[in-house]
C-alpha cells in the first residue's frame, strides 16, 4: 500500500478523503459529509449532502430540524460508489445508529471507528470486527487505568441507593443522546418499573428510541407543579448541565447522580460534585479498545479523540504500526 | 477489607456531615472487632503503619507497567494511589478481614514489603486497592476529620463525645475494650497513666449592650491572645500536648513539651516567641501541622504555654472546684513552671465595663483579639455553655470588595451560585483578589447574589463563573476578617484570616471599594 496514495488525511474541517471528496464528521460545513453517528461533535449542522445510517439522519432531523443538510441519503451494510471508492455502513455498538464506516479505496480498506463500544447494549446493535489494512480508533478511555464495570452492577448500586434514600431524589446526569435511554433500559431490565421522570430536553429523542422498539417503560415530564415532596424517592434524569440551574431546585435535597465513564476517577466526581457515580459508559475501556485493535488485524492504527498518545505507545510497545492523528473539535466531555 | 473500601469511597462522595456521620456509625454497627477497630483507628489517623512509601509503590507498578504508560495515566488521574489502584491489573476481588491486612502490614519490614505489598494487590479489586493503598501509605484524606470519626463512635455508642475523648489517647487500636463499653458487654475503661484530654470549656461571644445587664464583680477578666487553645498533660511519666479538638500535636512543640516537668492538666494559649515578644499568628501557624521542626525553627519561634486554667494538678481533679479556687492553684503551680516556655495569664483589673471597653479599644499588645470574661464561681465544664465565659473580641476587619467570581455549592445548594471570590483594586486599575468566602445570608438574600451572578457572567471555568466587575457596574461586599498574614500563595499578597460577607452593598459603585494598598497597612510588622 505504499504505493497507493494516502486514502484519508486530516484537514481542518475533518478527516478528508480524496478519491471519495467526502468527509467523515466533519466539525465545520462541508460539500459531502459521512456521519458516523448522532451525537453534537460529530454530527453537525450545515453540510450539504450528508450519509449516514437512516437512524443517525432521524436523529439529526429531531436535533436540528429536518432541514440539516440539502441532500441525505440513508446508507446501511450495502455497498455505496462515491468517487473512486466504495463504502459501507457497520454498526458500531456505541448509540443507536451508530456505525463505522468502511472505505475501500484502491485496494485499501479503512475502518473509521468513530465512536464505539464493545459490550452488549440493547438500545443499539453490537459492535462488528471488519478486519481493514487501517482502523481508526476513538480513545476517549485510552488510559490503562479505564476499566469499566458491568453496567448492572452500577444500576444495582443505583437502585439500593433509592431504596435506601426514599426522602431524596436521585438527580441522574445523563447526555440525551444514547446515555439516557441506555441508563433508562438497564433501569428496566433490573426490574425497575416505577414511571422515570425526565428533563424537557431528554423527550424527543427517548420518544424516538421507543419508537424504534426499544422499550423504555412509562417516562413523564419532571415538570408537574405539585408539592417538592412529590418527586422524594423518584429517579429523574436530566442533562448534567441541568443541575447548575434553577431547573433543579424543585427536588426535595436531590442526590446528585452522574452516569459516564469518567466516573471511574474519584477526582472527577469530586469536580463535578457527584454524590453518587456510575461508571456507565458508551465508549470502549482499555481492555476493549486494544482487544479492538487485536481483532481487526489493520496493517496500522491511527488514533484520534482522546488519549491519542497513551494507545500509541501502546501499539509501539505490540509492535503495531500506529500514528495520533490529532484531529480538533470532538469534546472529551461528550460522553 | 471491602466493606472498608466502600466506606471510604462513600465518604469520599457525600459532602453532608450528617450523612458521614451516618456511614461511619453504621458501619462500626455493621461491622465485628476487631476490624472496626482498626478501621475506626485509620479514620481518625491513629493507624501507623510505616513500611510502605510512594517510592515502594512507584517502584511495584514499574515492574508491572510500561513506564510511559503509567505517566501518562498519573498525569490524567493525579493521585499516586489512585493511578496504581486502577492500573493494577487483576480483579481477584477477594476479601480480607481488615484486621489481616492491618497484620500483615504492621509486620512488613524494608525487606519483605515490596513481595508482601504485591501480594496484596493481586488479591483485591480496585476499590480495595485504593483503601489498601491509602492505609499503607497513611492518610486516608477521606474528607473526615479525627473528631467528626470520634464523634461517630459516640452517636455508635449513644454516649457523650466528651466521655470519647478523654478515653481516646489511653487506648490503642483495634480499641477492643472501648468497643465492649459501648456495646454495653464492659466497663468504661479506666483512663490511667496515659495523659488523657479532657474536653474543654469553651466561651460565647457577647456584646456590649449584653454586658451592661451583667454585674462586672462576678467577673474575672482577662487578655484573649491570639494563640490556639492547647491542653498539656503531663502524668505519670507521659506528656501530651492536646489541641482544643483533643489532636495530640506533641510532635509540633517538642521545646515545649520538653518543659512540661510537672504533674497536672494546664490549659491555656500557646504561643510563639519572636524577636520582640510574641509573635502573630502566621508565625504559629508554620509550626502547626508538622510531624517534625527544624532546628532553625526552634531556635527563632520557640513555643510556649499562656497558662490560665489548672484541671488536673499532683493527681487531683480540680474541674468541680470555682474558676476563683482553680485560678489560685494555678498561680501557685505556675509558680514551679519553667519561666522560659510557661507564664500565668494575667488577670485585667476593672471595676465596671467601661474599663474593659477602653482596654478592648486599646490593648497592649498587638497579639492580643479581645478580653475573656470567666465568672469567679464557673465550675470547669465541657463544652460551650452560654453564661460561665464570654469572649469580648475587638472589631473585626472590614473592608469593602468587588465580587468577581461566584461558585456553585454542593448538595442542597448546587443550583446556586454561593461562594464568593472577591478582590480589591491594585495599584495598576485592576482588581486584585484577596479572599473567598461562603455564603452566610438569607435564602432571599442568595437568590438576589444567584441572579445576579447569572445575568452578570462574563465567562465561565467549569463550576465557576466569573462576574461583570468595572468600576461602574459590579456588587460589593463588605467582607469583615480577624486579621490579614502575607502570603506568597495569592497573588495579592496577603491573606485574610476568617472572612465572612458581612454585608451586601447593592448600593455601592465598584469603583468606591477599598484598594489593595490600604489592605496592606493592615499586614502585621
Amino acid at each position: 500500500m505504499c504505493a497507493n496514495p494516502v486514502p484519508l488525511l486530516p484537514r481542518p474541517e475533518g478527516l478528508y478523503c480524496p478519491a471519495g471528496d467526502f468527509y467523515v464528521d466533519p466539525v465545520r460545513p462541508v460539500a459531502r459529509a459521512l456521519i458516523t453517528h448522532g451525537h453534537g461533535d460529530h454530527a453537525r449542522a450545515g453540510n450539504n449532502a450528508v450519509l449516514a445510517t437512516r437512524q443517525t439522519l432521524d436523529i439529526m432531523a429531531i436535533r436540528y430540524g429536518a432541514d440539516f443538510a440539502k441532500t441525505q441519503q440513508a446508507v446501511g451494510t450495502e455497498w455505496v460508489a462515491i468517487g473512486d471508492t466504495r463504502v459501507r455502513f457497520v454498526p458500531a455498538g456505541h448509540i443507536l445508529g451508530s456505525a463505522q464506516i468502511v472505505i475501500e479505496t484502491q485496494g485499501t480498506r479503512v475502518v473509521a471507528g468513530g465512536d464505539f463500544k464493545r459490550g452488549s447494549d440493547p438500545t443499539c446493535a453490537d459492535f462488528e470486527v471488519v478486519p481493514c489494512d487501517i482502523f481508526i480508533s476513538e480513545a476517549t478511555f485510552g488510559l490503562p487505568v479505564f476499566r469499566h464495570p458491568d453496567p448492572a452492577t452500577e444500576i444495582a448500586r443505583l437502585i439500593a441507593s433509592v431504596a435506601a434514600n426514599p426522602e431524596r431524589t436521585h438527580l441522574i446526569g445523563a447526555y440525551a443522546l444514547g446515555k439516557a435511554q441506555r441508563v433508562i433500559r438497564l433501569l428496566r431490565d433490573a426490574g425497575y418499573g416505577a414511571p422515570i421522570h425526565l428533563h424537557g430536553a431528554l423527550i424527543p429523542l427517548c420518544d424516538y428510541y421507543a419508537a424504534q422498539g426499544i422499550a423504555l417503560g412509562e417516562l413523564v415530564p419532571a415538570t408537574h407543579a405539585g408539592p417538592k415532596a412529590g418527586f422524594a424517592g423518584q429517579i429523574v434524569l436530566g442533562p448534567p448541565a441541568t443541575f447548575g440551574t434553577p431547573w433543579a431546585r424543585r427536588f426535595p435535597d436531590p442526590l446528585i447522580c452522574f452516569a459516564s465513564g469518567w466516573m471511574a476517577v474519584r477526582q472527577r466526581i469530586r469536580q463535578r460534585g457527584v454524590e453518587l457515580p456510575l461508571v456507565i459508559s458508551d465508549h470502549c475501556d482499555w481492555p476493549e479498545l486494544t482487544q479492538t485493535i487485536a481483532d481487526v488485524q489493520a496493517a496500522e492504527i491511527w488514533v484520534t479523540h482522546g488519549r491519542e498518545e497513551a494507545l500509541v505507545r501502546w501499539c509501539e510497545l505490540q509492535g503495531q504500526k500506529a500514528r495520533p492523528l490529532h484531529l480538533v473539535g470532538y469534546e472529551d466531555e461528550a460522553e | 477489607m471491602k466493606s472498608f473500601a466502600r466506606l471510604l469511597d462513600a465518604l469520599i462522595v457525600t459532602p453532608s456531615r450528617n450523612c458521614k456521620l451516618r456511614l461511619v456509625r453504621d458501619w462500626l454497627a455493621a461491622t465485628p472487632d476487631p476490624d472496626r477497630g482498626y478501621g475506626l483507628a485509620a479514620l481518625t489517623g491513629d493507624l501507623d503503619l510505616k513500611a510502605v512509601k510512594p517510592a515502594l509503590l512507584r517502584a511495584l507498578v514499574a515492574e508491572r507497567v510500561d513506564a510511559e504508560l503509567f505517566r501518562l495515566s498519573y498525569d490524567y488521574v493525579g493521585d499516586l494511589a489512585e493511578t496504581i489502584a486502577l492500573i493494577w491489573e487483576g480483579d481477584k476481588a477477594q476479601d480480607m478481614p481488615l484486621s489481616q491486612v492491618v497484620g500483615v502490614l504492621s509486620t512488613a519490614g524494608k525487606v519483605d514489603a515490596p513481595a508482601i505489598m504485591t501480594d496484596l494487590l493481586d488479591r483485591f479489586d480496585a476499590a480495595s486497592r485504593y483503601a489498601l493503598i491509602k492505609l499503607a501509605t497513611g492518610g486516608l484524606r477521606a474528607g473526615l476529620s479525627a473528631r467528626l470519626a470520634r464523634t461517630a463512635l459516640a452517636d455508635f455508642g449513644q454516649v457523650q463525645l466528651a466521655e470519647i475523648e478523654e478515653l481516646w489517647h489511653g487506648l490503642t487500636p483495634p480499641y477492643l475494650s472501648l468497643f465492649a463499653w459501648l456495646d454495653g458487654l464492659g466497663p468504661k475503661p479506666v483512663g490511667a497513666g496515659f495523659a488523657p484530654f479532657r474536653p474543654v470549656m469553651l466561651s460565647t461571644p457577647v456584646t456590649e449592650d449584653e454586658l451592661a445587664a451583667l454585674e462586672p464583680a462576678d467577673f474575672a477578666a482577662e487578655w484573649k491572645w491570639d494563640g490556639i487553645r492547647v491542653q498539656a498533660v503531663s502524668e505519670a511519666g507521659t506528656r501530651r500536648l492536646y489541641s482544643r479538638t483533643g489532636d495530640d500535636i506533641s510532635g509540633a512543640f517538642p521545646d515545649l513539651v520538653a518543659a512540661m516537668d510537672f504533674e497536672g492538666a494546664l490549659d491555656g494559649e500557646l504561643l510563639v516567641r519572636g524577636a520582640d515578644g510574641v509573635a502573630p499568628f502566621a508565625t504559629l501557624q508554620q509550626r502547626l501541622n508538622r510531624k517534625t521542626v527544624s532546628k532553625a525553627m526552634l531556635r527563632d519561634t520557640p513555643a510556649m504555654m499562656r497558662v490560665y486554667d489548672l484541671l488536673v494538678w499532683q493527681g487531683d481533679d480540680l474541674r468541680a472546684l470555682s474558676f476563683a479556687d482553680r485560678r489560685s492553684r494555678l498561680e501557685d503551680a505556675a509558680r514551679g513552671l519553667d519561666p522560659a516556655r510557661f507564664d500565668l495569664s494575667p488577670l485585667v483589673d476593672f471595676a465596671d465595663w467601661a474599663t474593659i471597653a477602653a482596654h478592648r479599644a486599646a490593648p497592649p499588645d498587638p497579639v492580643i483579639e479581645g478580653l475573656m470574661l470567666k465568672r469567679w464561681d464557673s465550675v470547669y465544664i465541657a463544652g460551650r455553655p452560654r453564661g460561665p465565659w464570654f469572649k469580648w473580641k475587638r472589631d473585626p476587619f472590614v473592608i469593602d470588595a468587588v465580587l468577581m467570581y461566584a461558585q456553585r455549592g454542593h448538595g442542597k445548594r448546587s443550583s446556586f451560585y454561593s461562594d464568593y471570590t472577591f478582590g480589591v483594586w491594585a495599584e495598576d486599575g485592576s482588581l486584585a483578589p484577596v479572599g473567598k468566602a461562603y455564603f452566610s445570608f438569607t435564602d432571599d438574600e442568595l437568590k438576589q447574589i444567584d441572579r445576579y451572578v447569572r445575568d452578570n457572567t462574563t465567562d465561565r471555568f467549569g463550576p465557576v463563573r466569573a462576574v461583570r466587575a468595572d468600576p461602574d457596574h459590579g456588587l460589593v461586599f463588605e467582607v469583615a476578617f480577624e486579621g490579614l498574614n502575607p502570603s506568597t500563595r495569592h497573588k495579592s499578597g496577603v491573606a485574610m484570616r476568617f472572612p465572612r460577607i458581612s454585608r451586601l452593598r447593592w448600593d455601592k459603585p465598584p469603583a468606591e471599594a477599598d484598594t489593595l494598598a490600604s489592605l496592606r497597612l493592615l499586614l502585621p510588622e
